[in-house]
């Protein structure tokens, strides 16, 4: 089997003493030929990974700019077929830049978990998260994810004491670091500590950490990248793609304002 | 039977911010059930604060008018008018034992809302209630009851605004807050160990109709009715006799306006299975697995899905469940008004529509316990309304 493509990319950041920057968007916000705009321009600005939104109804870890992301996405029609489409476009394009699933397990479930990963090969596609899957129940998609190449994205927040340990053992690509706790969405500060977080999961395991949850400033970004191996950002780009919607840009200025802004992020010191 | 698990469904799918809790609160509940102090503190509760054990009554004017013989579990008698206060006591001393200082809850009717609120104001915790937007709107008498109690109630006005919603807007504010807030969850539904804790603290409905139907006839029932919507007062009613092949088991899901329509919330006849509110049980959704929006007249069973032992005793063929409409709920509202001078909450008409449907399959001789899961008096306004609207159009006909 091939390498993953997660692994080949930390392991080079981590030869060049870099930082990975991994921005997040909704899959079809505001249709899907927008989104393979704004993904391209993503990644022309720096970024290292993507990580794809599929869209759902009721998204109970999310919080409300995400949630009116994932309407607009289905409003405008966004099925899985259309995730995997864009996604295998990026991959394909960008033969460096793993693409990363983010969803809840009930899409993955329902479409059928061994007909979901064996298309996720297809598009290309490194990882996926499952923020509703937890260790306890992994176990139910992680064979077949692995079996054609994908890797499950761990999570660990601040709260999950003695399940941290248990959670780094097994982790596998990149570990998503949660910065706080509650729902995805800007914070102005974190009340978490992080260098006593991230000595804990620094003792336990070598594999490349990224904070995620609440990253909303390229000087947040900056200030957190010392602890670990790269800086997910949500919200606050889904934030902007909603303004410049409000806005009425057309897919093409649209992508254009969100590369600027990651470009933002991507110029603080990696 | 793996912890958590019915059959299939059940488990634990709930992000990783609230997995800590989640045993935490696994130990917590193991624990206390082993502690004599607290089974005597929540039965204190339960008979001198919630007004149990509730009558078993025999509806002799019902049994003569449909020629069965039928005894309504009056839960509506409790102290709140519902059985929800049984599970909301029993949880709240949990929380309290856990040195929790501010409760959280979902709901639908509000009839749990105003349970937890009031069990929140006996032991001086703060509480906080999500509720749908278009819930609060057709129940708005206990949204006053609720601030009343000294709760706050927020309204959500996410998706179709109602107990879905609410539910999801409660785990949120749970993510949120892990630390300090104990989420007192209404039904049978949920990640493990919520369905499992609920339905223990509403075992008591069956086991009080198991005693009594001993006590008066030597013998078990033949058939248990309740409404379903997460499913908490017909699990509690079933749970009991699950072992007692003799007993039917029947639950009545909201049909709403028909299930050939798409407004109706019968999760178990249209449903399929799936994962959500950390649980893989029966839902009404697409097959990308994108959840329906629901509908019934009643509030409290407006959900698009269904407690996970529901599920499994569905699948098993233990429990039967069948779909009742808006309009044969009211007309068993208003029947049972009319003969019993008994007003139920519009949820537990469904169980007793359901039985006058089904009644000649059972003899006189045979006796058969409708749970009335609560009073209707929240319901008055809306059914007003509803009738009003009805006779409207059928004058435009």
């Amino acid at each position: 089997m091939t390498k993953n493509r997660i692994d080949t990319r930390f392991a080079e950041l981590r030869a060049k003493g870099r930082k990975a920057f991994i921005p997040f968007i909704t899959a079809g916000d505001p249709d899907i030929g927008t989104s393979y705009k704004i993904a391209k321009e993503l990644i022309r600005n720096g970024a290292d990974l993507i990580e794809f939104g599929v869209p759902y109804s009721d998204p109970s870890a999310d919080g409300p700019v995400i949630m009116r992301a994932d309407q607009r996405a289905l409003t405008a029609g966004t099925r899985l077929k259309d995730v995997f489409a864009l996604s295998s476009s990026i991959s394909s394009e960008f033969p460096d830049i793993p693409v990363v699933l983010l969803l809840y397990f009930n899409s993955v479930f329902v479409y059928g978990i061994e007909r979901f990963f064996a298309d996720c090969e297809s598009a290309g596609i490194s990882g996926v998260i499952l923020p509703d899957l937890p260790l306890e129940e992994k176990e139910e998609a992680e064979p077949q994810a692995l079996s054609h190449g994908v890797y499950l994205i761990s999570m660990v927040t601040p709260v999950s004491e003695e399940r941290t340990a248990r959670i780094l053992g097994q982790a596998k690509g990149f570990l998503y670091c949660v910065a706080s706790l509650g729902v995805t969405g800007e914070r102005s500060d974190f009340a978490t500590d992080f260098t006593a977080y991230f000595d804990r999961l620094n003792a336990l395991s070598d594999i490349p950490k990224c904070i995620g949850f609440g990253v909303s400033s390229p000087e947040q970004k900056a200030s957190l990248q010392p602890f670990c191996d790269g800086v997910i950002v949500g919200s606050a780009i889904v934030r902007r793609i909603e303004e410049g919607i409000k806005e009425g840009l057309n897919s093409d200025r649209l992508a254009e304002k969100l590369g600027a802004y990651v470009r933002t992020f991507t110029e603080v010191t990696r | 039977m793996k912890d958590g698990r019915y059959g299939e469904f059940g488990g634990q799918y709930s992000p990783e911010t609230l997995m800590y809790a989640l045993s935490e609160l696994e130990t917590a509940y193991r624990e206390a059930v082993k502690d004599p102090t607290f089974d005597a503190e929540y039965r204190r509760l339960l008979r001198e604060y919630a007004g149990r054990p509730s009558l078993l009554y025999l509806a002799e004017r019902v049994s003569a008018d449909l020629n069965t013989t039928v005894y309504l579990k009056r839960e509506d008698l409790n102290h709140t008018g519902a059985h929800k206060i049984n599970n909301v006591l029993g949880q709240i001393l949990l929380a309290v034992r856990m040195g929790k200082k501010r409760v959280i809850a979902e709901t639908g009717a509000g009839q749990h809302g105003v349970a937890t609120a009031t069990a929140a104001a006996l032991f001086g915790l703060s509480c906080d209630v999500f509720m749908g937007i278009e819930d609060t709107r057709r129940q708005s008498l206990n949204v006053y009851r609720m601030e009343l109690l000294g709760a706050q109630v927020h309204p959500v006005t996410d998706g179709t605004g109602t107990l879905k919603d609410a539910t999801s807007e409660a785990m949120r504010e749970w993510s949120r807050r892990v630390e300090d807030t104990f989420y007192v969850i209404g039904s049978v539904v949920g990640p493990h160990p919520y369905p499992e804790i609920v339905r223990d603290f509403q075992r008591v409905i069956g086991d009080e109709i198991r005693a009594e139907m001993l006590r008066l006839h030597g013998r078990l029932p033949d058939a248990l009715f309740a409404c379903v919507g997460g499913g908490s007062n017909a699990m509690g009613t079933f749970f009991p006799f699950l072992n007692d092949k003799g007993v039917r088991l029947i639950g009545a899901e909201a049909g709403g306006e028909g299930i050939d329509t798409d407004r109706h919330a019968a999760s178990l006849t249209k449903g399929t299975t799936g994962v959500f509110h950390g649980m893989k049980s029966i839902f009404l959704q697409d097959e990308e697995g994108q959840i329906a929006p629901v509908y019934s007249i009643s509030a409290g069973l407006d959900y698009p899905g269904i407690g996970p032992e529901h599920a499994h005793l569905f699948r098993t063929g233990r429990a039967e469940y069948y779909p009742v409409t808006d309009e044969e709920a009211v007309c068993a509202f208003e029947y049972l008004s009319r003969t019993e001078g008994i007003i139920p909450a519009i949820e537990s008409a469904h169980a007793l529509a359901l039985f006058r449907r089904m009644k000649d399959q059972f003899s006189p001789d045979q006796q058969v316990v409708v749970t009335l899961s609560g009073r209707g008096d929240k319901d008055v306004e809306a059914i007003g309304e509803y009738r009003g609207r009805f006779q409207k159009e059928e004058y435009h006909d």
